[in-house]
């Protein structure tokens, strides 16, 4: 039966400005989902349900007044365990942040908080964003809401699962390789990763930091517009965050794709694409056209380097990154007595950091040591060089190109564990525009032969959000899919 | 061909303790997984300027005002050990030699 934590952020708060629902049964609702079903999806690692209900109450309070409402406000929404919330444990799915409660809220919550949003828990990820299918968290892994034996995709896979299952209307997830696109994808909601920089990273625990992106998880494509429109402008405390003010993406998402060029990626296609995936996509691509988009065949050369340039440079960068995590000032400090400070870091972060975290600082260390940068972070640097050129060349051609999402639908459990390159190739298709810091977003586009939802992958120029957000939109009103998890009561 | 890799050499570099069996893992997969990403140097030429983010920006500033900083209790709140409004940590200089 569907209930109110089913409906659409924008359904939802519609109901609340007209008086229809308050805040506080609406979040009972996605609560009680929650107490039904998170047993079984395990999307969360900390459920703060005293929280927001003092802060739904709040909004009702505030709302009798007459006093308009942000479209966000009073929507239960869930972060991804990567993202700083003041007084709330915020662990990256390590076992080194396992107590860590930070003293500072990051920007994008900090946003969404202050527009009324209410925040119903931190989910579960892949140990500091590294991984496609949730398996690297160190509490256990996720379950996909549409089969429960198979993963949800990764890194954001409790925030996908969270939202697929009812449990949050919406959530925030981060996308350093397709950390949001991917597990979108696999568990058939609307993931946005938008231009890099467009979102504060200010509070986001640091992967890889010229990749990663701030993204959403959401059942339509309005909603994510509705929440970049909340999240976007310049924020003085991250100096990456690009000038501008906040902008309205919702404004034009219904204006179709009549006369929109759309290029099909060939290098996306064939090899290594499940046939369920490519049956998908191909329909949603005739849709396009036959709703009056110019469909052609687009190329990006280089596209196929993209993965060995993104496993230097991502590496390299969180090797970096997580030189932070020394059992000095926070988190996990290895117990016993330790000869020095240095003997305490060797065993800190030997016991503090799972298998993929390793494997990941250990290649980019090795990648920036000596004797081996050129040939290695050097040669990657200039490899981005060259696939920022084949999008740039591409979109003089067309307004947004089009892709599967992910090669395959969601696998699983276990099935690709012991073999980290077959789990990187999970993200072959998502990888280029994070290094080319453009635009892309995951629509549902249909079903494979098991049942499993598929991903259309819509990507778009530099600041091309309003082009990209109203392509999907046209895309999902036509196709007009039922996504409602088997699972679900 | 996989690379072969110095692994204890990187492990002290990167300050991780690993066990032998860990180590054992990390080379043959380290080695699989740079076999394949040293394909860059198949297409990237000396001409081609190296790219670090992919919406450069320089020189960021801001107006230079003071605003309030974290409370030390705050600060510490998350600290393994402390004496007094000071982080404790084992010691830092060897002695002898």
């Amino acid at each position: 039966m569907t209930e109110l934590c089913d409906l659409t952020g924008a359904a939802l708060s519609a109901k609340l400005a007209g008086g229809e629902v308050s805040a506080v049964e609406i979040l009972e609702s996605s609560l009680g989902r929650a107490d039904t079903i998170d047993d079984r999806v395990g999307a969360f690692l900390t459920r703060t349900p005293e929280l927001a209900r003092e802060r739904a109450e709040e909004l009702d309070v505030y709302r009798a007044t007459g006093a308009p409402l942000s479209p966000v406000a009073g929507i239960p929404t869930a972060l991804k365990d990567v993202f700083t919330t003041n007084g709330v444990r915020t662990t990256c799915a390590s076992r080194i942040l396992e107590n860590y409660v930070p003293p500072y809220d990051s920007t994008a919550w900090a946003r969404l908080s202050g527009d009324g949003a209410v925040l119903v828990g931190k989910t579960n990820c892949d140990e500091f964003a590294m991984g496609s299918s949730n398996e690297n968290s160190a509490f256990g892994p996720v379950h996909n809401p549409w089969d429960p034996t198979r993963v949800p995709g990764g890194s954001s896979g409790g925030s996908a699962a969270a939202v697929a299952a009812g449990e949050a209307v919406w959530a925030l997830g981060t996308d350093t390789g397709g950390s949001v696109r991917q597990p979108a994808s696999l568990c058939g909601v609307v993931g946005l990763k938008p231009t890099y920089g467009l979102i504060s990273r200010y509070g986001l625990i640091a992967f890889a930091s010229s990749l990663d992106t701030v993204g959403t998880l959401t059942r339509c494509v309005r909603d994510a517009a509705t929440l970049l429109s909340a999240l976007g402008g310049k924020d003085p405390r991250d100096a990456t965050s690009l000038d501008g003010d906040r902008l309205d993406y919702t404004e034009g998402l219904e204006d179709g794709v009549s006369g929109l060029r759309v290029g099909v990626v060939a290098e996306a296609s064939g090899e290594g694409v499940e046939p369920g995936v490519g049956m998908a996509v191909e329909a949603a691509i005739e849709r396009l056209a036959a709703l009056g988009a110019e469909v052609a065949e687009a190329h990006l050369p280089h596209a196929e380097y993209a993965l060995s340039a993104y496993y230097l440079i991502a590496p390299s960068e969180c090797s970096s990154n997580l030189a932070r995590y020394d059992g000095v000032r926070y988190g996990l400090r290895a117990g016993g007595t330790h000869a020095d400070s240095v003997a305490m870091m060797f065993e800190t972060r030997g016991e503090g950091f799972g298998a993929e975290v390793k494997r990941r600082v250990m290649l980019g260390t090795y990648a920036l040591s000596a004797g081996y940068y050129e040939a290695y972070y050097g040669q990657a640097q200039k490899v981005r060089t060259l696939i920022i050129r084949d999008y740039e060349a591409a979109f003089e051609r067309f307004d947004v190109l089009a892709s599967p999402t992910s090669p395959t639908t969601a696998f699983p459990i276990g099935a690709k564990v012991d073999d980290p390159m077959a789990m990187y190739l999970n993200d072959i298709f998502t990888i280029p525009a994070n290094l080319s810091g453009m635009p892309a977003v995951s629509v549902p586009c249909g079903m494979d032969g098991q049942g499993l939802p598929v991903g259309l992958q819509l990507t778009a120029p530099v600041l091309g959000e309003r082009t990209l957000l109203r392509a999907a939109s046209a895309l999902e009103a036509d196709l007009g899919l039922s996504l409602r998890p088997p699972i679900l009561p | 061909m996989p690379v072969d890799i110095d692994i204890d050499h990187v492990a002290r570099l990167a300050r991780i303790q690993l066990t032998d069996d860990e180590k054992a893992r990390l080379k043959v997969q380290l080695g699989v997984i740079l076999e394949h990403a040293a394909r860059v140097g198949e297409v990237a030429a000396d001409d081609i300027p190296p790219t670090a983010y992919a919406i450069a920006r320089a020189n960021v500033v801001r107006e230079d005002v003071p605003e309030p900083c974290l409370p030390v209790e705050e600060a510490l709140r998350n600290a393994p050990d402390r004496e007094g409004d000071r982080i404790k940590v084992p010691r830092i200089t060897e002695i002898g030699s």
